[in-house]
């Protein structure tokens, strides 16, 4: 997309968030008034950035640019505290996100041929429904399963001969672990490849999931605020997510500057062409980096890198900044073990402890405690060595740690009870 | 001779289940020991068919694993041990760990022997012909 016509997009943008009272005023403060206020990226970038908090409070409907008569359909993320930020989406927008999973799915080789089994949740969140457009765009067998009833799940998926799982990285893991337990062999399964997302993962996490599934398993990135998924989607060669050119990426460093291409920072995104829950500007808390170019796959703009971390996600330990996912990096790369953890954060006196419960593997259970400590000692040494936090790894039994059907829980931090 | 060997999360509160487990499986434990460290253990025992019985844990999602030993008998009077061993440690046995037991049956009693190396234990038993 050329200069030009990326202003031309963010001007329209820009003209249709005006016709919602709350951006009139925020843009007023910053001098533009109209469209055309916006001359050149730099009187962009002076638009104040739009947060969740934002959302929260024009809850439910209040940052809507159409009249109600023209939204057809509303989505709404959980908030874990307080009211949820709801949605809005015209007969146009649908048809848009169901184009842009489309064109992800493409991309992937996924043609009407393909059955794709949508395990993602159907409802207010947008990961069941996104997929499930998407595929019908594109002319491919959506089966509506949504998440949940892993029994259930793994009948369709053999009967029904699914070529494409779309859900969480975890709950694919879960469904591998339940295949193997329920006896079904990969030879009974015509699932060729995964779309997942909705939760950080690791790239050692990925080579899990493809091992124990035999399949190529793709990240899928969105957030109902911006559309939802499909925002940007990687490709088979695996080299970053594609960001669809319906949205204008920035990266920018904890105090709100942007940063040099391919530099970490928090994500930020505006809409365009979207008509009626347009978004200026708005905080992801993901924490990636973007490059801009082509790539064989005949995608040309920007990609981003796997988000692997969430600002919100952070835990701050004895003064660190520790992400879960640095965690599953550190010990999938050690081995001996299975891909589910639990992070317990504590505290002792005044001090934090950090204590991380793996599941042993029983191929490499050992007989000899001098060996189970020495994996144990391995996996503490090298989450310290990513983290510089002394830590403590528990071995317990496989199949102990709690599975997900949707988003893993991932840490239990005790400190706040004791607040 | 193959022993299980069987992980406990939690060395002391684990033990009780999976006992329990062996005694609905109706599995006569001849010899048992548990290694065990804060946090978790390594029960070892022996049984009848521990290929059967491994296979029965693991459905009960248990990690379990046949570890080959050496079962001796040990001559009951002063030193008994001590004179096996010697013996095998002349020869270039590495034990690292070992238990012993009286079976039920005739009273005798018996040490189990994990030893480093398969081979060399294998030679010095002939060797000594024990
Ligand atoms: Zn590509």
């Amino acid at each position: 997309m050329s200069h030009e016509e990326l202003l031309k997009g963010l001007r329209k943008t820009v003209e249709q968030v005006l016709k919602a009272p709350y951006y009139k005023k925020k843009l007023a403060q910053v001098d533009i008034h109209y469209p055309h206020d916006i001359k050149k990226l730099d009187d962009f970038w002076k638009i104040p950035l739009t947060e969740k908090e934002d959302l929260r409070q024009n809850y439910p409907f209040g940052l809507f640019a159409e009249p109600m008569e023209k939204i057809v359909r509303v989505h709404a993320s959980s908030g874990t505290t307080g009211k949820p930020t709801v949605v809005g989406y015209t007969r146009d927008d649908i048809k848009l996100w169901a184009k842009i999973v489309a064109n992800g799915l493409r991309r992937i080789g996924v043609t009407s041929n393909d059955v794709v089994q949508v395990a993602y949740g159907y409802g207010l969140f947008t990961g069941g429904m996104g997929l499930h457009y998407g595929c019908e765009e594109l002319g491919a067998l959506a089966i509506p399963i949504s998440g949940g009833n892993t029994q259930r799940q793994l009948m369709i998926m053999r009967d029904f001969g699914s070529t494409v799982l779309c859900c969480t990285p975890s709950y694919a893991l879960y469904l591998a672990e339940s295949l193997e337990e329920a006896g079904i062999s990969r030879d009974e399964l015509k699932l060729r490849v995964g779309v997942f997302g909705a939760e950080p993962w690791t790239d050692q996490m990925r080579d899990e999931i493809e091992a124990r599934l035999g399949i190529r398993a793709v990240d899928i990135y969105g957030l109902s605020e911006i559309m939802g998924p499909g925002v940007s989607m990687e490709c088979l060669k695996g080299e970053g997510l594609h960001i669809d050119e319906h949205f204008y990426p920035e990266i920018l460093d904890k105090d709100g500057n942007p940063v040099p291409e391919g530099t970490d920072g928090e994500l930020v995104l505006t809409s365009i062409d979207k008509k009626g829950f347009p978004v200026l500007r708005y905080r992801t808390k993901d924490l990636t980096s973007i490059s801009y170019g082509q790539c064989v796959c005949g995608h040309h703009g920007w990609t981003m890198k796997r988000v692997s971390a969430r600002v919100d996600d952070m835990l701050i330990i004895r003064g660190v900044n520790v992400f879960p996912s640095q965690v599953e990096e550190a010990i999938l790369t050690v081995g001996g073990i299975e891909p589910h953890y639990l992070i317990i954060v504590d505290r002792e006196g005044n001090l934090d402890s950090m204590e991380v419960l793996v599941e042993l593997s029983a191929d490499s259970f050992t007989d000899e405690i001098r060996q189970l400590e020495e994996l144990q000692e391995s996996l503490e040494e090298k989450i310290e060595d990513i983290l510089g936090l002394t830590v403590k790894v528990r071995l317990v039994e496989p199949k102990s740690i709690t599975r997900s059907e949707g988003k893993a829980k991932r840490v239990i931090d005790k400190r706040q009870e004791k607040l | 001779m193959q022993q299980l060997s069987i992980f406990l999360e939690n060395a002391k509160g684990r033990l009780a289940q999976v006992l329990n487990i062996l005694a609905e499986l109706g599995v006569n434990i001849r010899a048992l020991s548990l290694a065990d460290t804060k946090d978790y253990g390594v029960l070892r025992i022996i049984v009848e068919d521990a290929e059967k019985v491994a296979a029965d844990l693991k459905e009960r999602n248990c990690v379990v694993k046949l570890t080959p030993v050496w079962v001796l008998k040990v001559a009951d009077a002063t030193g008994g041990l001590a004179e096996i061993l010697n013996k095998l440690v002349a020869e270039g046995v590495i034990v690292e760990y070992m238990y012993a037991f009286v079976e039920k049956a005739n009273e005798q009693a018996q040490v189990v022997l994990r030893v480093r190396d398969e081979e060399i234990m294998k030679a010095a038993m002939e060797k000594l012909g024990l």
